[in-house]
């Protein structure tokens, strides 16, 4: 609690109402959202907005009542399971592009990140149509699969660029030591670039996790969590509070992973950020 | 040595690695192994269906041996993906339902079973005659059923009672659209949030061209003429719109041109709109779901007119079996137990009266605990649908059938870009001629295109 006056801490004090008032900008939507979800469906629509009012969990409820446990369970298999493949797949190869680059490792890596050039609407009918002929349609795995090719050019290229940080004469030292590569990767590198990780696995699992388009092309009974929730945009009804309940829960996972790596994750996308 | 231990280590790795796919493969094909039929049933998220799933036990407490699975979605998604599903033979669904825009067309397609030869003389339970006629109608096809009707409807007017009693105004039981134009122009109060009638202006089919379609109907319009000419700039068919526009751009809600149902369901419900004119299985729950000052007000009409008797559209959603569904007989078990009398009697009771499916049985506006229930609103339902003529829409004579939409295949692409141009006449970015002009262009080439009228 410094009381003198510099430009300096006058600087910070702008930079930190700036930021409070950014921070509460990007968070006035999802109180509005959980606000909402408390409400009955006749003051979720009120206008002017209700602002005081008896909160109600009836919508929860319904949520649950709906099936909404068995969705979330699709959802953390296709989004978890897939995250972690991703991961398991991306160190190895993000190793042979930065520390021990194969040959010609530029074209390999923007051969990865040219799968991500076309959208997938594009390809839609090919898989689709490929799925239908393994058997495949309406599984978890069909998602997990999907997903997995989805995040692992992104994961690639995050995990690679964490590599390239780390310091090369403490490779050095270690195979001077004798430590076989696969050593190398998991004792020296993997815990230099777990803050880094994390951040990467965070940003797989919520890509998976929000994940519509496919899910809603190849699955039908096996419904991931974005289609449960359109289930409530019901033909004559009002709904808005009935949704936002269902869109709250949907977001409680992935906050809670958010804050579980917290720590991490600011020091994962900050890193190489200073050399 | 390094070496060695290494390969064997990645030789590990990769067996893990495949014994990992081959438990996920399990996983997904888990949910699949059966012992049991099991139906999966895709479906319009609506508050009957959502009944329906919620009374799933009536039907295994008779059908032990046969699980039902949905897949719910909302109208635009179902649409796409049951479509997806029928035409490249995937086979998902066993149970699908459909529009009445969409059963004549898949029939004709061949992708439906035709329920009136495969299963309804098999099963002489089902009470075949007491379907409502118009309804049964709009989910056949050359006479057969292909689809079961588990509701149908038609459209009317809602509107304020206590504000047309203070107004002095009296509402008839069968308004003209000049009367709606003026009392709209009596009760729009902008300034304390009251717009003098609510109506569909966001672009799509099966959005505000199903209240406009109605509109052209009843001024003497049409979409086409004998010759599957476009009709959109006719004299009588650019008076209807003229008229829908300015009635919405006088006396509408604002924003007019980006809302549909919801928006006006809201608005309505919220005491911020005189009249509203929409489907009639909006009445159960809006009655339900209105603010208390507006519920006990709710005041009911039918369509409004100029120069037919009747203008309310007609709509049904249909259960039907896909030809590529693996369980069809099971699948029949399903959808006549689901548009049964029975079934109507036990959602009555358990989920109340107001919220059974509508408009499909005669026997149903019988039953002395839902006219009681829905005595403001059930009788001019069911005289609206039954004076709902799909098969003669228009004053003069048309080569199409379907009230609110033509019954061909080009009609989604054809409706969804003259709904845009007349949004944008609503929206008064384009002036009803130009938005005709361009419309009557384009459905031109897209008849030509598809060799209509060779």
């Amino acid at each position: 609690m410094s009381s003198f006056r510099s430009s300096r801490s006058f600087g910070g004090g702008v930079a930190t109402v700036a930021t409070w008032i950014g921070g509460l900008l990007m968070f006035a939507p999802v109180a509005w959202m959980v606000l909402t979800s408390l409400k009955t469906e006749q003051q979720a629509v009120s206008d002017p907005p209700t602002l005081f009012f008896i909160p109600t969990f009836a919508h929860y409820v319904d949520a649950f009542a709906n099936g909404f446990l068995a969705s979330a369970w699709n959802s953390v298999v296709a989004a978890g399971v897939s995250t972690i493949i991703v991961i398991l797949l991306a160190v190895p190869a993000a190793y042979a592009l930065a520390i021990r680059p194969v040959q010609k490792w530029r074209d390999v890596l923007f051969f990865f990140i040219s799968t991500k050039m076309m959208p997938v609407a594009a390809g839609i009918v090919p898989l689709y149509l490929i799925a239908k002929d393994l058997d495949l349609l309406n599984t978890r795995l069909v998602l997990v699969i999907l997903y997995v090719s989805m995040n692992l050019p992104l994961a690639i290229w995050m995990t690679r660029s964490f590599m390239t940080e780390v310091p090369p004469e403490l490779l050095e030292a270690a195979r001077l030591d004798g430590a076989s590569r696969s050593r190398e990767m998991v004792t020296i590198i993997l815990p230099l670039i777990r803050p880094g990780l994390a951040s990467t696995a965070l940003l797989c699992f919520i890509f998976a996790w929000n994940e519509y388009f496919l899910a809603v092309n190849f699955t039908t009974t096996v419904a991931t969590l974005p289609i449960f929730l359109q289930k409530f945009l019901s033909f004559g009804k009002l709904y808005t509070a009935q949704v936002a309940a269902v869109a709250t829960l949907v977001n409680i996972p992935v906050v809670a992973a958010g804050w579980l790596v917290q720590k991490s994750l600011v020091r994962g996308l900050t890193f190489g950020a200073v050399k | 040595m390094t070496k060695k231990l290494a390969s064997r280590r990645l030789f590990r790795a990769a067996l893990s690695g495949g014994v990992a796919l081959s438990a996920l493969w399990a996983l997904g094909h888990g949910a699949s192994a059966r012992a049991q039929t099991t139906l999966t049933v895709a479906m319009a998220a609506n508050p009957q269906m959502e009944t329906a799933e919620k009374l799933i036990d009536a039907f295994n407490a008779k059908y032990p041996d046969i699980k039902v699975k949905f897949q719910t979605l909302p109208e635009n998604e179902l649409r796409p993906t049951v479509l997806k599903d029928v035409a490249t033979n995937a086979g998902q669904f066993d149970v699908v339902m459909i529009g009445s825009y969409e059963v004549p067309l898949w029939a004709q397609k061949g992708w439906v079973h035709d329920l009136s030869k495969d299963y309804i003389p098999a099963d002489p339970g089902y009470d075949v005659a007491d379907l409502t006629k118009p309804i049964a109608d709009i989910v056949s096809y050359k006479g057969d059923l292909y689809g079961l009707p588990f509701y149908g409807s038609s459209s009317f007017t809602f509107y304020r009672k206590d504000l047309f009693a203070k107004a002095g105004l009296t509402m008839p039981e069968h308004p003209t659209w000049d009367q709606i134009a003026s009392f709209a122009d009596k009760l729009n109060d902008p300034q304390h949030g009251m717009s003098g009638i609510c109506l569909r202006g966001v672009p799509g089919w099966g959005q505000n061209l199903a209240a406009l379609t109605t509109v052209i109907n009843t001024f003497g319009g049409s979409w086409f003429d004998m010759s599957w000419t476009p009709q959109l700039t006719s004299p009588k068919t650019k008076a209807a719109v003229q008229f829908y526009v300015d009635l919405l751009r006088k006396s509408g809600e604002p924003d007019a041109a980006s809302d549909g149902w919801q928006e006006c369901l809201q608005l309505f419900s919220q005491g911020k709109a005189a009249m509203w004119y929409d489907d009639t299985v909006f009445a159960g729950p809006l009655i339900d779901q209105a603010a208390p000052d507006v519920k006990n007000n709710i005041g009911f009409a039918f369509a409004p007119v100029k120069e037919t008797k009747y203008s309310g559209w007609l709509w049904a959603w249909g259960l039907s079996i896909p030809k590529t569904s693996r369980h069809a007989d099971a699948a029949w078990k399903f959808i006549s137990w689901v548009t049964s009398k029975d079934y109507i009697q036990l959602a009555g009771a358990k989920a109340g009266w107001g919220q059974v499916p509508p408009g499909s049985r005669n026997s149903t506006y019988q039953i002395p605990e839902y006219q009681k229930a829905t005595a403001a609103y059930s009788g001019i339902t069911q005289e609206s649908v039954n004076h709902a003529d799909p098969l003669h829409p228009t004053v003069g004579k048309v080569p199409y059938t379907g009230v609110q939409y033509v019954s061909i295949p080009e009609f989604v692409q054809i409706g969804d870009f003259v709904s845009q141009q007349v949004a944008g006449a609503i929206s008064g970015s384009l002036t009803v001629d130009q938005a005709l002009d361009t419309s009557q262009k384009r459905v031109k080439e897209i008849m030509d295109d598809a060799g209509y009228g060779q």
